[in-house]
């Protein structure tokens, strides 16, 4: 039962991981190889604003806005060059800005593993029964990764924003004949996933260390959860986050050493039996 | 004499290094309703394209109200008041009927055309506005397309074989909502493969060969002789 728990508790910051993705992805069909790095940024610009004296929450608000930007630049002025029916040019210019991140955080933070200070709010934790307890911050996170799942469902599905997304995903070119302009609109996604991701980031410095160099493994976790729950789905990427978070729990609880490996192994296990994922084009 | 609405001056366009038009010379006047027929490969969606700027073309090919749009972003033509229906209609899947019609609004453009005038001409939509917009049938599907170009009250509307794939019913029911869309004083060009349907339905018609006009005229004035022998060339 702890081990369920605990592994939906992980599948929530997975979650928070995932989603930037599954939106890029799927309102460009663009694979971001940098997304770890870019969520790895995040846990450093809250960092930065921690160390400059902001309260921990109020650096992660402020990291919101400063991910917004940084995500339209990104898509506005280098990804939106990438885009075609070619997948390869934005494969590689995000493998690119992956090295760059992770060099440019090296260079300006060092190796070494840090965290965010939360004044002691990552060790609070309830007890449920008495043998059983949740940290305060991962019942959090889990609260923030369904809320934003929600809302992300909800904006897709109700607002002109998610109606713009939609279209431009199924035909760029009639999108533009109804007056969208389709570069815009990717920028916006590109923005809103990079809110997520910024997010994710700084509360996974919260809740654990982060070093410039952890980007591609949380970049695998992002694809499992994703692929897992079937591309371009919210809902499936959330509950493929859950699974992989309990997958992984479970392992750890068979041998410590097996964790990640299990994760992976149900994700190949996935692949090999439903690779289009448990919950295909959900979304609308 | 009155300044045409939209003019093309030897219109070029190309597909990479494959010419598609050679200089196409047209006109449409205020009110009209103009036809474009010819066979398959004769450049008529292309020419559309040039106009709606989903190809792109010289800027001093393509005059709207004497102003040069050639080359313009889609997105700028539409808000000029330059509507198109597209070629086997092509909804958005992952939308219903009601957003595929909305999709269409251009909040800078006012006019008479709103969701609730397109259910008066089309009640069947509203029947399935929450459908996706690819579940309808074919006919119902062109029925969204027109709606979806309508939404953005233009002043010329483009629609491209409206017929195409649609039995010969659906399409006398499509064109029945003709006299509506004009009465309304819109400008309307109908590229078609139907001839008969296309000479009935318009004032002027053009005929296009091989990238270029092989005959224009009064619609009711052109023999069905002129006609074949422009349309195959023979």
């Amino acid at each position: 039962m702890e081990t369920i728990l605990q592994g939906l508790l992980l599948g929530g910051l997975y979650a928070l991981f995932a989603l930037g993705q599954s939106l890029i992805f799927g309102v460009m069909r663009l694979t971001n190889t940098a997304h770890g790095d870019f969520i790895i940024l995040g846990s450093f610009i809250t960092l930065t604003l921690t160390a400059l004296g902001i309260a921990p929450w109020y650096a992660v608000l402020a990291t919101l806005p400063i991910n917004w930007l940084i995500g339209y630049m990104l898509q506005r002025y280098v990804l939106n060059g990438t885009l075609g029916k070619d997948p390869l040019p934005s494969l590689v210019v995000t493998f690119g800005l992956s090295i760059v991140v992770q060099n440019l955080l090296l260079e300006v933070f060092s190796a070494d593993p840090r965290s965010i200070d939360t004044e002691g709010f990552n060790t609070m934790s309830w007890a449920l029964t008495g043998d059983i307890s949740v940290g305060v911050l991962p019942v959090l996170i889990l609260i923030l990764a369904l809320s934003s799942t929600a809302g992300l469902q909800w904006l897709f599905n109700h607002t002109s924003m998610g109606r713009s997304f939609r279209a431009v995903s199924d035909d760029r070119e009639i999108a533009e004949l109804m007056g969208l302009n389709a570069r815009r609109v990717y920028a916006q996604a590109t923005a809103l996933a990079f809110v997520l991701v910024g997010l994710a980031g700084a509360l996974q410095g919260m809740r654990t260390t982060v070093a410039p160099a952890d980007g591609p493994m949380l970049l695998l976790f992002a694809f499992e959860a994703v692929i897992i729950g079937g591309m371009g789905s919210f809902w499936g990427t959330l509950a493929g986050a859950m699974l992989l978070g309990v997958t992984q729990q479970i392992g750890f609880r068979l041998d410590p050493g097996w964790g990640i490996w299990a994760g992976h192994l149900m994700f190949l296990a996935i692949l090999v039996l439903r690779p289009q994922g448990l919950f295909p084009k959900t979304r609308g | 004499m009155a300044t045409p609405v939209l003019q093309t001056n030897g219109l070029k366009a190309f597909y990479g290094d494959a010419q598609a038009l050679f200089g196409i010379d047209f006109e449409l006047n205020a009110g009209e309703l103009v036809a474009i027929i010819g066979a398959n490969g004769a450049g008529k969606s292309t020419f559309l394209k040039c106009l709606t700027g989903l190809v792109k073309s010289e800027k001093e090919s393509i005059s709207w109200n004497g102003q040069h749009i050639g080359g313009m972003h889609p997105g700028e033509i539409v808000r000029l008041g330059l509507a198109m229906v597209p070629e086997g209609r092509r909804l958005f899947p992952s939308l219903s009927v009601e957003e595929n019609l909305l999709m269409g609004m251009v909040p800078q453009r006012k006019g008479p055309w709103n969701i609730e005038r397109l259910y008066r001409m089309f009640p069947i939509l509203k029947e399935k506005k929450n459908l996706p917009g690819t579940s309808l049938s074919g006919g119902q599907q062109q029925m969204v397309a027109i709606g979806r170009a309508l939404m953005s009250n233009p002043e010329v509307l483009l629609c491209d074989e409206l017929s195409l794939g649609l039995a010969p019913i659906v399409i006398r029911e499509i064109y029945n909502a003709m006299p509506e869309i004009t009465a309304e004083g819109m400008t309307v060009v109908i590229v078609e493969q139907d001839v008969g349907m296309a000479r009935n339905v318009s004032q002027r018609l053009y005929c296009f060969q091989e990238g270029l006009v092989s005959l224009k005229g009064e619609s009711s004035e052109l023999t069905r002789e002129q006609i074949s022998q422009a349309y195959f060339g023979v």
